[in-house]
């Protein structure tokens, strides 16, 4: 077995998009709860004075973003349990025993996770177009497109290495509530962490979403807390060591 | 060369050892069964020889590969139908196959050469199209079946395939397997806790009990090797000297009485059950029941064991092995000890 089998990892990432694109009920369910959130949090606090947020940039504007991020959260926990229900229907043995390293099975997975949690986000930024949203520069999408394939690759990496230490989904689920909720909330996707206690904003500056959700402010929008090279930077590096951690830790997964 | 060797092969998880210093050899093209209750350490073996898990010693190969050193060489010539569904329901039957054979690295021509083949093979090409969520058991068997041979491997693993089916379908299943023994020329090496299965596909049977391999032979061979059929005669009143009789006569291998009841092994019993029955009348012993009990890897397992397969399962030693056999070695009590149970047994099928 070589490092990595390219067309184990096509083969991976094509089923995980069949998959989804066959399930129409998970496209909407995905993309329902970040736009509600938009819709009712957009307008509700359209008139509100937020602490923190640049005078002219309207809520909803620096809404988007945060909720794009938000939904990348989703995605990864979904790359989680879908491995989990792999080994649950028996059809992970399947992937284990053909002839292939565990590190082209996490990349397959990896692709496949992150393509869906994109195509979600899109529909999301999409979607948000209607509600009032408005691109500060359109030509820097390509930049957003690379920053939302960071994003996807933390998390989905996140999902992998925390599936793989669990052996239902009864209990990953449980646990990643508990992890997504905090995530989201300490990244600056709401409101401008700068509002935050001091001790809290540490937590959030070691939150990959934060500079995931900068990041997409800075190009989307044209405002952020940090230069647009730490967001990348940050995002960067988040993304190697998800990968790492996930091809690690899923080496270590007993078949049977 | 073997398709598959084993040679002082041991699994221990924890104190409990599954797989206790097997030793066995499997030609090429056999089919060959293990056959045992559940929980007697197939599973395990076969989890072994397809890589999944390490064993603790010993040795073993696949199609001359090692398991341990030579993973990709041995998962490469292996196919394998997990005794669980191992397929993606919402993917069609071909992309199942698609997918199986990018994973296995078949280029696209090949693929498509092979997927066509393999269900003509398994008689699926119509439904090829179809999402294997709206699959029957048994066509969901077939496919994963052609599955396990699409990249051509030399050896296939069945782990019980034909639990879960009905009747009907586990025939349907075993000509199939038969079939890719024959037509595809691949060796097989399947797993099985019923009787006829064993009986009626396999060229040879390795018996498994408690990790370990109790007897192995064509299950001719082993049928053969409990001494013939088996007549039990129930017998009323004065015994006469039935017992001289049944001693002097040289058609008759064997013979035990518990009470009332002669269990008498001898070959042919359909044929010889009229001089039995003339026997016991010329000794002056009334008959009141005849019974004729053919040995099968039923009683094969009986005499090996102790037990039946189906006692095995459901936890018990048989009372046979607790009462009539405390010695724990069944086979020198003979095969009358053991045909005793056969109306227990028979209930199987």
């Amino acid at each position: 077995m070589t490092l990595v089998e390219p067309l184990a990892v096509y083969a991976l990432w094509l089923r995980d998009v069949k998959r989804f694109l066959r399930s129409p009920s998970r496209i909407i369910g995905s993309v329902a709860m970040p736009l509600l959130f938009l819709a009712f949090l957009g307008f509700g606090f359209s008139g509100a004075a937020i602490p923190g947020l640049p005078e002219d940039v309207k809520y909803l504007q620096y809404l988007v973003p945060g909720m794009v991020g938000f939904s990348m959260l989703f995605g990864a926990s979904f790359a989680g349990l879908s491995i989990l229900s792999d080994r649950e229907v028996g059809f992970l043995k399947e992937i284990l025993v053909a002839p292939i390293s565990r590190t082209s099975i996490v990349l397959g997975r990896i692709a496949g996770g992150s393509t869906t949690a994109l195509v979600q986000a899109v529909l999301i930024l999409l979607l948000s177009i209607p509600l009032g949203f408005r691109l500060a520069n359109p030509a820097l999408l390509p930049v957003a497109l690379l920053i939302l394939v960071l994003i996807a690759v933390t998390f989905v990496g996140f999902g992998v290495a925390l599936a793989s230490q669990f052996s239902d989904s009864e209990g990953f689920g449980l646990i990643v509530q508990f992890v997504i909720f905090p995530l989201f909330f300490l990244s600056g996707a709401i409101y401008p962490i700068e509002s935050l206690p001091n001790p809290v904003q540490v937590l959030a500056f070691a939150n990959p979403l934060t500079y995931g959700i900068d990041g997409l402010r800075a190009v989307l929008i044209g405002t952020s807390a940090y230069p647009l090279g730490v967001d990348l930077g940050m995002l960067l590096v988040t993304s190697t060591v998800m990968v790492g951690a996930g091809t690690y830790l899923f080496e270590r997964v007993d078949a049977v | 060369m073997y398709a598959i060797r084993v040679d002082g092969l041991t699994k221990e998880f924890g104190e409990i050892t599954a797989v206790d210093d097997l030793s066995f050899a499997v030609k090429e093209g056999e089919l060959f069964g293990l056959l045992g209750p559940n929980g007697a350490g197939k599973s395990t073996l076969i989890n072994i020889l397809v890589t999944l898990i390490r064993p603790t010693t010993g040795s073993a190969t696949v199609d001359g590969h090692d398991v341990r050193e030579e993973t990709a060489a041995v998962r490469n010539s292996l196919g394998i139908v997990f005794q669980e569904p191992a397929l993606d329901e919402d993917l069609t039957g071909a992309e199942n196959l698609a997918f199986h054979g990018r994973l296995y690295g078949l280029d696209r021509a090949e693929r498509d050469d092979r997927i066509d083949e393999v269900l003509e093979l398994v008689d699926l090409e119509a439904d090829r199209d179809r999402l294997v969520g709206t699959y029957s058991g048994g066509m969901k068997r077939r496919l994963e079946i052609g599955r396990g041979l699409l990249h051509e491997p030399s050896v296939l693993f069945l782990d019980e395939p034909t639990v879960g089916l009905d009747p009907r379908t586990r025939r349907d299943t075993w000509e199939y397997i038969q079939r890719m023994n024959r037509e595809a020329g691949v060796s097989i090496v399947m797993t099985t806790h019923y009787i006829e299965e064993a009986e009626q596909l396999c060229d040879r049977v390795a018996i498994v009990d408690d990790g370990t391999i109790a007897a192995i032979d064509s299950p001719a061979a082993l049928t053969a090797s409990l001494g013939g059929d088996v007549v039990q005669l129930t017998v009323n009143g004065q015994l006469g000297d039935l017992e001289t009789q049944l001693e002097t006569s040289d058609w008759i291998s064997e013979w035990t009485r518990s009470d009332a009841d002669f269990r008498v092994t001898l070959d042919h019993a359909d044929a010889r059950i009229a001089d039995l029955v003339h026997l016991a009348d010329t000794a002056g012993v009334s008959i009141e029941a005849v019974d004729i009990h053919r040995p099968n890897l039923e009683t094969v397992f009986l005499s090996l064991t102790g037990t039946t397969i189906k006692e095995r399962e459901s936890g018990g030693h048989s009372e046979l092995e607790r009462s009539a056999n405390p010695a724990g070695s069944p086979t020198t009590e003979g095969p009358g000890v053991s045909f005793g149970r056969r109306s227990n047994a028979e209930d199987d099928e």
